[in-house]
């Protein structure tokens, strides 16, 4: 499975577009991680923590596009935009989404 | 009086660490960018034609960074007299040249040397007492090219 976010796959060609696959997650952050982040506050710098969450998040939500687009036969998954967007006060929605096609 | 006294101790704190963690960070930062200099950044999204590379990949690189108690009252008496916000301005192109730098870094490990259709995405993802954005979120994304020798 090959996943790219521009619209081309250098040196392959694209048989056949089958459409948009998409995977979202909601996460919401725990409680020992914003007390931490309480104190970072003060302190500045960065929050370990939440960057991991939201890594993890965002590597859940390709995942689940990427299962997407092998259940309907792609072999790629092309133009994958990102976006966040938070739905209520400490739970945010991580949205992946992209083009699957099938290259030769 | 408590509270006055606990006030300005969170604001000595915060002055005192947030620059020193400040003048770190950029430090860092400067250094790293040296160090990944050879891995080429472009936000287009066609590859010159002349490209043979046979293979590529996502790479990403986030990072979440909070802003000092100091700054956070500074940016609030911004907030009544307008202006530049400076205190944001240096988080925000922190968070940035780090996630680059991480996106980088990890075109690095697949052994890219360049990356395609660059996107960067900000978001505050944390609002501290009183409604005020205390950190910041942001994610940078491309395409790298892989080339097999």
């Amino acid at each position: 499975m090959i996943i790219t976010n521009i619209e081309i796959i250098p040196g392959k060609t694209i048989v056949k577009h089958l459409g948009m696959v998409q995977g979202n997650t909601v996460r919401a952050k725990h409680v020992g991680r914003d007390i931490m982040a309480g104190f970072k506050n003060i302190f500045g710098g960065e929050l370990k923590g939440y960057t991991e969450l939201l890594q993890e998040a965002r590597e859940e939500s390709v995942a689940r596009m990427t299962q997407q687009a092998e259940a309907i036969g792609a072999n790629a998954v092309i133009n994958v935009r990102f976006s966040t967007s938070s739905i209520t006060a400490g739970a945010a929605e991580l949205f992946a989404y992209g083009t699957a096609v099938i290259l030769e | 009086m408590a509270n006055l006294i606990i006030f300005l101790v969170l604001l000595v704190l915060g002055y005192v660490f947030g620059q020193m963690a400040e003048r770190r960070h950029f430090k860092s930062i400067i250094e790293r960018e040296r160090q990944y200099k050879h891995i080429m950044c472009f936000n287009e999204r066609t590859l010159p034609p002349q490209t043979i590379s046979p293979e590529v990949a996502l790479v990403a690189g986030n990072v979440v960074i909070s802003i000092d108690y100091f700054k956070r009252i500074v940016a609030g008496l911004n907030n009544i007299f307008g202006g530049r916000v400076a205190a944001y301005e240096s988080l925000i192109e922190r968070a940035r040249r780090e996630a680059i730098l991480r996106m980088k870094a990890e075109a690095e490990t697949l052994g890219g040397q360049s990356i395609f259709n660059v996107k960067l995405e900000t978001a505050s993802i944390y609002k501290g007492s009183g409604q005020q954005v205390g950190s910041v979120e942001v994610y940078a994304y491309g395409t790298t090219l892989i080339k097999r020798t």
